[in-house]
């Protein structure tokens, strides 16, 4: 799997994916909003991220290999959970939305 | 100045509501029919803070029969970059009177009505049974649950709201129909994963956008107006000045709203979020147990 970052273009051939962070877990994915990933299935997509950004799986992922239950991700919005969870296929120029729970607030939580 | 009635005269368009929301009934979608069924309205804003003083503003301005406030904070002066119902001289003074201030004083014709103390397990069944809709504009995970299971056990329809540093959240919920929030979120992160707006902070302008998206959201159900957030999940980045959007679906073994539920009566939500009895590390803002 290969990572690509903005400025590589590997031409019209390669299969890639648009993955979008929401805000609390961009910095654990290098801190960019948007950028484009190379792989075939959702969990192959947190493995190349890991790649890159080690420690980001472990953000998502909890310890019995399940996504963590606070985020969802969405191939072209619909939620994986409903979907094939993270062994979800994925095609070239879908969409990928990592979305956690967000509350605000006072520190409370 | 037209008098306070009941809730039911509110429908009663007199010479000046006619004045006052003539720009709403100017739309086919709103209409005379739908101002009188905004006016006969009765929603809950639970938080008068980033969220619900927009939230709680333009409900007030739209002249929903009955506005219900609660939150037990006081106004800070951290609060007054982004919470527009409160002022410097209110600082020190509890939120609820403040914004009920501002709100009676923007609309008279609007029953504010101020609930002392916190939205808890103890108080929300029969809180929510007092109104139509609710408006979810708190600040902890805790909060959203209880929300979200009060919501589902009293059958009240409520709009979620949620926002931190740039980005935001909304949605709407109609139990019966379409997913909860414990379908979307089954579990809250633990305590320390996600950052809250104290930590990690927020534009004022953000709860502000959110905030407003919820007032709307609570007209359209009340007038039956256009197309709601049910079922869909909208992300706003701030940054980007981006609007996304996804489709939520309600999970048939939610603990709440399943086919089986297994939730059948409200919990203790700060044990949930795996917060201390004292609401976690804040000790300024305790959150009491039921």
């Amino acid at each position: 799997m290969t990572y690509l970052t903005p400025e590589i273009d590997l031409g019209g051939e390669q299969m890639t994916c648009k993955v979008r962070i929401s805000s609390p877990l961009r910095r654990f994915a290098g801190g960019a909003r948007e950028f484009q990933v190379e792989a075939a299935t959702v969990g192959d997509l947190i493995r190349v991220i890991e790649a890159d950004h080690p420690g980001f799986a472990a953000k998502v992922i909890d310890d019995q290999g399940q996504l963590r239950r606070f985020i969802n991700i969405y191939v072209n919005q619909e939620d994986i959970r409903f979907a094939g969870g993270l062994a979800t296929p994925l095609k070239d120029g879908d969409e990928v939305s990592i979305i956690p729970a967000i509350a605000g607030g006072s520190g409370g939580h | 100045m037209a008098e306070k009635g009941a809730i039911e005269e509110r429908g009663d368009l007199n010479p000046e509501r006619i004045r006052r929301y003539s720009r709403h009934m100017l739309l086919p979608e709103i209409g005379v029919g739908g101002q009188r069924k905004i006016a006969k309205g009765k929603v809950l804003v639970v938080g008068a803070g980033g969220l619900g003083s927009p939230a709680a503003f333009y409900l007030a301005a739209a002249g929903v029969g009955r506005l219900g406030l609660i939150d037990g904070d006081l106004v800070d002066l951290s609060n007054l970059g982004r919470q527009i119902l409160h002022s410097t001289p209110d600082i020190g003074r509890p939120k609820v009177e403040s914004a009920a201030e501002k709100l009676r004083r923007l609309n008279p014709d609007v029953e504010v009505v101020v609930h002392e103390g916190r939205l808890a397990p103890s108080n929300a069944l029969d809180l929510f049974s007092r109104y139509d809709i609710i408006v979810d504009a708190t600040d902890s995970f805790a909060a959203r649950y209880l929300i979200n299971d009060a919501c589902v056990l009293t059958g009240r329809p409520f709009v979620h709201g949620s926002v931190l540093r740039f980005d935001g959240q909304a949605s709407t919920f109609v139990p019966g129909s379409g997913p909860c929030y414990r379908c979307l979120y089954p579990e809250p992160p633990a305590p320390g994963t996600v950052p809250s707006c104290q930590e990690a902070g927020v534009l004022g302008p953000v709860p502000g956008i959110i905030g407003t998206i919820q007032a709307l959201e609570v007209l359209k159900l009340l007038a039956g107006a256009g197309r709601t957030l049910a079922g869909r999940l909208l992300l706003f980045d701030g940054l980007a000045l981006r609007f996304d959007e996804v489709n939520l679906g309600r999970d048939p073994g939610c603990a709440v709203c399943g086919d089986h539920p297994t939730i059948k009566g409200l919990i203790d939500y700060d044990a949930f979020c795996g917060l201390a009895p004292d609401g976690g590390p804040d000790a300024r803002n305790p959150r009491p147990l039921s």
